[in-house]
């Protein structure tokens, strides 16, 4: 018996990171672009899907979206189909993420020819999704008011992983010692200049300035 | 958290290369795990004594070198290590600061009997 140490180095997500590049390439083969929405459970995930595919119906595009949760509850999957969009529903079966493996099934259950955007409901968590690429285009955040302004130095890894940050429920600001100038210190700190759009869904304040930039990535 | 996944992928890398080398076990696996990747050390340890039995990897023992997350300042070039708690630059206060450390998550060798 000989004992021998073999030297690897070898990323440990590499298996996912893999496949993830593969995801991205199918969304580009079918022209979509593709966005992995994260949030903390009731940060308004679905609200927001709906304010934006409402809108962008009347612009005649196409989205899909790919819900994750953790049960096999429909009741979000069912909101969209009711929008009159596909939506295809991932039960991770307690799994706290998605990763690439997840979404290459979703994308075999959706009509990716007719689709322009991919919409990707992540599992309602700050830790876990931020470590798995999906080879979606762009990762975006909502961060609601009520969670606090803390959020940023206690969650910094989803922070600096992100494309897009969406502060969310700007309605309920008058009502919550939320300290705008703390919060956007954090996030500058974790990700300089990110694209950070202030919006209520509720009363669809700022939701002009996130659609704006949405379209320009659709052209 | 997302232990069971981490320590599915760690025994298939493993496995990989152990078959490669043709090892009839693998008695050592060593990890680098930088601070900012949340991962429970115990947790994935709880996993891996169930989901390696039967492989190569049974009884094989991990070892975690944990890497601290370092950060620096962009403005008075000030290093510091990140505690529990975000801060700006304790020396400057200011919030230009950018991570040196921290984000390592691979296996880096095996050690195997043949």
């Amino acid at each position: 018996m000989t004992e021998k140490r073999i030297t690897i180095v070898e990323k440990i997500l590499d298996a996912n990171d893999r496949l993830a590049k593969e995801n991205r390439q199918r969304l580009d083969n079918a022209n979509i672009y593709a966005i992995n929405l994260m949030a903390s459970p009731g940060a308004g995930k679905t609200s927001f899907i709906l304010a934006t595919i409402k809108a962008l119906l009347e612009e005649k595009v196409q989205i899909g979206v790919i819900e994750g949760d953790t049960a096999p509850v429909t009741i979000d999957a069912d909101k969209i189909n009711a929008a009159g969009m596909p939506a295809v529903q991932i039960n991770t079966g307690g799994e706290c993420h998605l990763d690439a493996v997840m979404i290459e099934n979703a994308l075999d259950q959706l009509p990716l020819d007719s689709l322009d955007l991919v919409v990707v409901e992540n599992v309602g968590n700050l830790i876990c999704p931020a470590a798995f690429n999906l080879g979606t285009h762009c990762n975006i955040l909502i961060a609601s008011v009520p969670e606090g302004d803390d959020k940023p130095y206690k969650y910094p890894n989803i922070y600096r992983g992100l494309d897009v940050l969406i502060i969310n429920k700007t309605d309920l600001l008058p009502y919550l010692d939320f300290d705008m100038d703390y919060f956007r210190q954090g996030v500058e700190m974790l990700n300089p200049g990110l694209e950070t759009f202030a919006l209520s869904c509720k009363t669809g304040e700022g939701l002009d300035g996130w659609l704006a930039w949405l379209k320009s990535k659709l052209q | 958290m997302h232990e069971l996944s981490v320590t599915e992928s760690v025994l298939g890398i493993a496995c990989k290369h152990a078959e490669k080398a043709k090892a009839a076990r693998v008695t050592d696996i060593y990890l680098v795990i930088g601070q900012l990747s949340s991962i429970i050390d115990e947790s994935v340890k709880f996993y891996w004594d169930i989901i390696s039995k039967e492989t190569l990897c049974e009884n094989a023992k991990l070892h975690f070198e944990r890497v601290p997350a370092e950060l620096v300042c962009l403005d008075c070039e000030h290093q510091y290590h990140l505690e529990n708690e975000l801060i700006p630059c304790p020396k400057c206060s200011s919030a230009r600061i950018r991570v040196l450390s921290g984000d390592e998550f691979h296996l880096e060798s095996i050690e195997i009997q043949r």
